[in-house]
């Protein structure tokens, strides 16, 4: 059985990626389960999704413990402990990751993996006209990881991005179609992994739980001030930019935040915290003058 | 038409089938991808059902029941703290002997609040009069859909069905899904017409259900519980139709390689499939292990399981759920049914693991397999096991310290 395991941020389209290699693996003929995981339901919080497919049905569920190959949409998640990336990582896992970089600044110890391939995230964006791609880009690379048919991941493609505009379903497709190219030349890399049942097996650390008091067994945490301490801005994927020129200092910024991280000067001079502004985007939405741009946090503008 | 379907696909696919009228709904993870589909379908024009969204569950199920009542077909959704909130109504729609078809999509219960399954929210509702069928794959969800249709709707029955789904583990897992053909659907869900003469809004009446007194309170307590009963029977009947049409076999208790085995873990829920893998590699190692699964746990399957269960060296009860001050609930359930039994399992050992969709994992299974197999070799059961690790414990310290240290500085 394959087993594959995505990492990105809610909103990097990580269950769309599982989805589309999911509906791939099911043209070709396999058994195939696919299913994201994710705690809080909200953009940029580390998500996971887990794709296995096999001959026989599958029986298996939910986490995957020791993947044939993790995928990363978010080089950020890499020193996440939270995100778990490198979780069940053993020498015959194949790690892709979404990068600028090269292989080797990723510093992966190589002992601890069977091989780290970097995708170019320029083949996710397309110049001056960018939208972000990253999962089509990531579900090709996998596909032809897996030495799956590019057309079966091309039908794939459309079948579960039918709902998208013409014109950027047709820039996934392209985008997918590089990243799957670019990948190809390492289809036999990823192997799958199997199981023998006589090999034993480790057995669990079960202890006997005891009774806690009560003042510190009970689900409650009373801190002054969390949501300052910490940078909810990490989670934000796209970042609102305000031009001052066009701004006619109206406050419907300030007012519509939700998280309170616009403030106002004396002037009435908009400026946002980028270390708690999530990206929800709701000030772009609100702004009568349009005077609010939207960059993603790779660099690129939507 | 095979296709991948998550759990809550399956279950919108299963109201679609059965062609329900009416659905008021209320949304709450991780039930609301199945009405947001049925909306669509709705708005789309796919197919003709009247959607009301309702302002609690507590109305939505006293909606649902009203509207049974008067005879159209009716599905509604819930999960979790929703089914709870619906609590009164869940215990008072049964007794209006108005069937329906309610999916619950399981999800642990508050405090602390979280997201992933655990089986207390649905067994909340066991003595309620609901009848229940419990999925382990989004194949038999959209199944056990149209079975709940035509148990609630048979004249020996006539009483609401919930159809139970994990959480993530099922509502958010695309699995491989034959569809049933709506053709040979509609052959098996014939319509029976108005289930209460007379309610129509042309015709305006009132139902009246109050009694006074034990006497005529009991009568109307042991017919619905005596209705229930005959799920077992109307379960059996109608599986065997479903077979004949749709070529798929469902028992109220299912046994997998459990005929010849020594050690049986019994449990219910999609973590179930997960005991099937660990049964195959207990198998290759040379130890005959074997699942039996409940998928109707109301009524209950006693003679499906005694029988299953007679001989057996030891059985591994496994509770995604626990009644707190008292242990798992299955585990009760099942040693009530087994104390008369003269050829009874020589040991029931206790597993309380899986809460808020902690994972059981390969291991968890062999261990409890070994500690089973220790008990009936040695005839000396041991305390219920509160499946948690070393590790898990170690993590949750260190968790406990930040809290203390937060709290410390609060207080300052």
């Amino acid at each position: 059985m394959w087993r594959i395991r995505f990492h990105g941020r809610g909103g990097q389209g990580m269950k769309t990626a599982s989805r589309i290699l999911g509906t791939t693996f099911f043209l070709a003929g396999y058994e195939v389960q696919d299913s994201p995981r994710y705690g809080a339901e909200r953009r940029g919080a580390p998500m996971t999704a887990y794709v296995r497919a096999g001959r026989e049905p599958i029986f298996e569920r939910g986490i995957i413990t020791h993947p044939d190959l993790i995928v990363v949409a978010d080089r950020s998640l890499l020193s996440l402990p939270l995100a778990g990336v490198f979780q069940g990582l053993t020498k015959d896992t194949v790690l892709l990751i979404l990068t600028e970089d090269t292989e080797q600044n990723l510093h992966i110890p190589a002992a601890t993996v069977k091989a780290v391939l970097a995708l170019p995230l320029s083949l996710t964006t397309d110049g001056a006209m960018s939208r972000t791609r990253e999962s089509s880009a990531c579900a090709a690379a996998a596909a032809a990881l897996l030495s799956l048919p590019l057309p079966l991941l091309l039908q794939s493609l459309q079948e579960e991005l039918h709902k998208t505009a013409s014109e950027l379903l047709q820039q996934n497709l392209t985008g997918a179609k590089a990243a799957y190219e670019r990948m190809f030349k390492h289809q036999n890399l990823v192997r799958q992994s199997s199981v023998n049942p006589e090999a034993g097996y480790e057995p669990p650390h079960w202890i006997d739980l005891q009774f806690e008091d009560a003042h510190h067994s009970a689900p409650a945490i009373h801190g002054e001030a969390t949501s300052l301490l910490v940078k909810t801005g990490a989670w934000r994927s796209m970042r609102p930019v305000i031009d001052i020129a066009r701004c006619n200092r109206c406050g419907l910024c300030h007012t519509f935040c939700p998280d309170g991280v616009i403030s106002l000067s004396n002037e009435g001079v908009p400026e946002i915290d980028y270390d708690h502004c999530k990206g929800c985007m709701i000030c772009k939405v609100q702004c009568p003058m349009h005077a609010i741009d939207v960059q993603t946090e790779h660099g690129g503008t939507e | 038409m095979r296709k991948l379907l998550t759990g809550n696909g399956a279950a919108a696919w299963g109201m679609r089938l059965a062609k329900a009228d009416y659905l008021p709904a209320f949304p709450i993870t991780p039930q609301t991808e199945i009405i947001e589909t049925i909306s669509q379908w709705i708005e789309e024009g796919e197919i003709e059902a009247t959607m009301v969204t309702m302002d609690s569950e507590h109305s939505m199920i006293t909606a649902a029941g009203t509207a049974a009542a008067t005879g159209v077909r009716v599905f509604t959704a819930t999960s979790s703290q929703g089914l709870l909130y619906a609590m009164e109504m869940i215990y008072t729609v049964p007794g209006w002997r108005a069937p329906f078809v309610l999916v619950n999509v399981s999800r642990a219960l508050s405090s602390p609040v979280t997201l992933e399954p655990d089986h207390n929210d649905i067994l909340a509702a066991r003595d309620s009069g609901f009848l229940q069928i419990h999925c382990s794959t989004c194949q038999e969800v959209v199944d056990a859909m149209l079975l709940a249709y035509r148990l609630a709707e048979d004249d020996r029955i006539r009483l609401p069905v919930i159809v139970n789904l994990d959480g993530y583990y099922l509502s958010f897992t695309r699995e491989p899904v034959t569809l049933p053909e709506q053709e040979k659907t509609d052959q098996f869900l014939k319509r029976t017409g108005p289930e209460v003469k007379g309610f129509c809004a042309s015709n305006p009446c009132s139902q009246g259900v109050a009694v006074l007194g034990g006497s005529q309170y009991s009568f109307f307590r042991y017919e619905t519980h005596l209705a229930s009963c005959n799920g077992i029977k109307v379960f059996s009947e109608i599986a065997a139709e479903f077979e004949s049409l749709f070529g798929r076999r469902y028992q109220a208790v299912e046994s997998y390689r459990a005929y010849d085995a020594d050690i049986v873990f019994f449990m219910i829920g999609s973590f179930a499939t997960k005991a099937k893998d660990a049964v195959n590699q207990l198998r290759s190692r040379g130890i005959k292990a074997g699942l039996v699964r409940p998928l109707l746990l109301r009524p209950f399957p006693e003679e499906a399981i005694i029988k299953a269960l007679q001989n057996k060296k030891g059985v591994a009860v496994i509770d995604q759920n626990i009644s707190l001050g008292k242990g798992g609930i299955l585990y009760s359930e099942l040693a009530s049914i087994l104390y008369n039994v003269k050829k009874r399992p020589e040991v029931l050992v206790s597993f309380i693991g899986g809460l808020g969709g902690r994972d059981l994992t390969p291991e968890d299974f062999f261990e409890m397999a070994k500690v089973t197999t220790e008990a009936a070799d040695s005839g000396v059961t041991p305390p219920p096991r509160l499946l948690y690790t070393r590790e898990e414990l170690a993590a949750m310290h260190g968790l406990q310290e930040i809290a203390l240290y937060s709290d410390t500085q609060t207080r300052e």
